[in-house]
């Protein structure tokens, strides 16, 4: 930060220091600058180590390679036959973050565009109810809707536990949306209005194309929670053909169904955490946008 | 934000409509808005309310529920388990929000200028965020195992340790080792909050206490932190929240123990339901933390919004 100050500082109108000044400053300020980046790496590399770690531990080792080579496959061989095999728990979780960020899209989006365009009976009373989803403890809630569900055959159901996972999402997607249609302007919709569109034509053909980038944040965060759920799919879900990676992972390190087999557990890792990393990676603008635009404030 | 800004329900300039115009736009705004009120209302609060229900009934995993007044919420104070973990999750909440707060404003202030390759830290000390807190729970399970980690190495090689360490095996170190996992994977979520928070701040507020001859210490001290109450008092809202709920850290690195030393309120819920079969007094737990939690958060929301206004 000191290094702000001194840029702002030298910015100032001042006379021409002597050469020996700006000599001496040029060399503290590159001192510092090595500094910088000599901690921050080491920070770095703290930060990132056990991700490494991980990756490299699931190719290596006596478990990975069977005694043969310096890689190997067998942790992802042995993690592709566990349980119900490593195909239908990947299957489960990309199910359950595909419904969940489906889910939370339409329904967001068109309460979005409701709150921001329409005045409704109950407006108010909706957007406060939905914000109250923040500050109810989620876990508290699991298992009342646990014994719900078993009146309407959700238990055990990948829908049941999108739609709940949908719910969590809400609040933050909710308020994005509204705030996306809010900064448009009502021309935009009243010309599609005017060449003869529906409400809902000028939503779909018009509007949608220009709150599309809130869409993604929103999307984003709603993938990212509900790839990584654990505690709602540990409550919903007793059949283990159903289980999502993280719970089928979990059950692998209790020793579920044998000894606890740290290989394919990292093998396992890799392979919940993979997505996340790369589309993290590729939508990271997205992603600062939901943390800028105070949403998480709610 | 509470208060949702009022778009007129009749555009401005349009000619004047009959009444029945209003009513119309006011159907179509309600329809869109249904989906969303089906799930408010059938998955957040029917639930709750199904909680309150719960909470007054004997009320067994498989079987006949049967009203029982407040036995659940008397039997509270015989549940030891639970008691013990109110004061474990207290600690812990004390102890993390205290080293996310000091560490993520650490590494804010050292990525918080824009220079060649910043983002990378940015990114770098961020990415730990991305993992599932199970996905890194079970990451560092594996990492404290001695026979596969490498950490019982490392720490004899710098001369930290020089026995066999055992990362889990006792309770405090069960506990620690628990926080160190947590910090790794929170640190960069709590730094990007206290960064948009560092970006909002002028860069002439700085100058000013500059040229006012203030030191970098008392800069940060009367100026940047004041600045940032906003920021922080999210920090805290989010981690005192996550905190007090934590579930996955402990169910999944240490599951509770050893002896039950890490038993957090949530996973004596949790147990209470699924160990003991008795949704009741689970429920009734869930009702006690839930008005705690809410009335813990009300009161951090009127610090924050005060703040705002500042």
């Amino acid at each position: 930060m000191s290094a702000t100050m001194q840029q702002t500082a030298s910015a100032r109108p001042t006379p021409p220091p002597p050469a020996a000044a700006t000599r001496r400053r040029r060399v503290r300020r590159a001192a510092r600058s090595t500094g910088f980046y000599g901690f921050a790496t080491a920070l770095a590399v703290l930060f990132l180590s056990p991700l490494v770690w991980s990756s490299v531990r699931s190719v290596t080792g006596g478990q990975a390679t069977g005694g043969e080579g310096t890689y190997g496959t067998k942790n992802y061989e042995r993690l592709a036959d566990y349980g119900e095999g490593l195909l239908v728990y990947l299957w489960n979780s990309v199910a359950v973050s595909a419904l969940t960020v489906a889910g939370t899209l339409v329904v967001a989006v068109l309460a979005g565009y409701a709150f921001a365009r329409y005045e409704f009976p109950g407006k108010n009373l909706l957007f406060l109810s939905a914000l109250a989803i923040l500050m109810i403890p989620h876990p508290t809630i699991l298992v009342p809707l646990y014994q719900l569900f078993g009146y309407v055959g959700l238990q055990n159901s990948l829908v049941g536990l999108s739609l709940v996972l949908v719910m969590f999402q809400l609040p933050f997607a909710l308020f994005m949306m509204r705030n996306a249609f809010e900064a448009l302007p009502k021309e935009l919709e009243e010309s599609a209005l005017m060449d003869g569109c529906t409400s809902f034509g000028a939503l779909r053909r018009v509007l949608l194309r220009a709150v599309l980038p809130s869409m993604i944040t929103v999307g984003l965060f709603a993938f990212l929670a509900s790839w990584n759920e654990f505690i709602a799919p540990l409550i919903f879900l007793s059949d283990g053909a159903k289980f999502t990676l993280p719970v089928a992972l979990v059950s692998l390190r209790s020793g579920e169904f044998g000894s606890v087999d740290l290989g394919a557990l990292q093998a396992g890792i890799v392979v919940t955490a993979i997505p996340c990393v790369l589309i993290f990676l590729l939508l990271q603008r997205h992603y600062m946008r939901g943390f800028m635009s105070g949403a998480l404030k709610g | 934000m509470a208060a949702t800004s009022t778009t007129p329900a009749v555009r401005p300039g349009a000619p004047p409509r009959r009444t029945s115009r209003r009513g119309l736009r006011g159907l179509v705004g309600l329809a869109y808005a249904t989906p969303a009120a089906l799930i408010v209302v059938l998955l957040f609060l029917v639930p709750i309310g199904m909680a309150v229900w719960m909470s007054v009934n004997d009320w067994p995993l498989i079987g006949e529920p049967e009203f029982n007044g407040v036995d659940n919420y008397r039997a509270i104070a015989d549940n030891q388990l639970f008691l013990d973990s109110i004061w474990f999750t207290v600690k812990y909440t004390v102890v993390v929000t205290v080293l996310y707060l000091v560490i993520g404003l650490g590494l804010a202030l050292l990525v918080q200028e824009s220079r060649p390759g910043v983002g990378l830290f940015r990114t770098a000390f961020f990415l730990p965020s991305v993992v599932g807190l199970a996905s890194a729970s079970l990451l560092f399970y594996a990492l404290y195992n001695n026979e596969y980690g490498p950490l019982d190495d490392l720490l004899r090689a710098i001369g930290l340790s020089s026995g066999n360490p055992d990362f889990l095996g006792t309770p405090d170190n069960a506990f620690a080792s628990t926080v160190v996992m947590v910090t790794w994977r929170f640190a960069g979520f709590n730094m990007l909050i206290l960064l948009t928070g560092l970006q909002a701040i002028p860069g002439e507020v700085y100058e000013a206490s500059r040229m006012d001859g203030a030191s970098w210490w008392q800069t940060l001290r009367h100026v940047t932190l004041p600045l940032l109450r906003p920021s922080i008092a999210l920090v805290l809202i989010l981690t005192v929240t996550g905190s007090l709920l934590a579930f996955e850290p402990f169910y999944v690195l240490t599951a509770g123990g050893p002896d039950n030393s890490t038993v957090t309120m949530v996973i004596a819920m949790f147990r209470e339901a699924f160990t003991l079969f008795d949704l009741g007094r689970s429920a009734a737990l869930a009702i006690v933390l839930l008005v705690v939690l809410v009335a813990l958060n009300a009161v951090q929301l009127l610090v924050l919004r005060k703040d705002k206004t500042r």
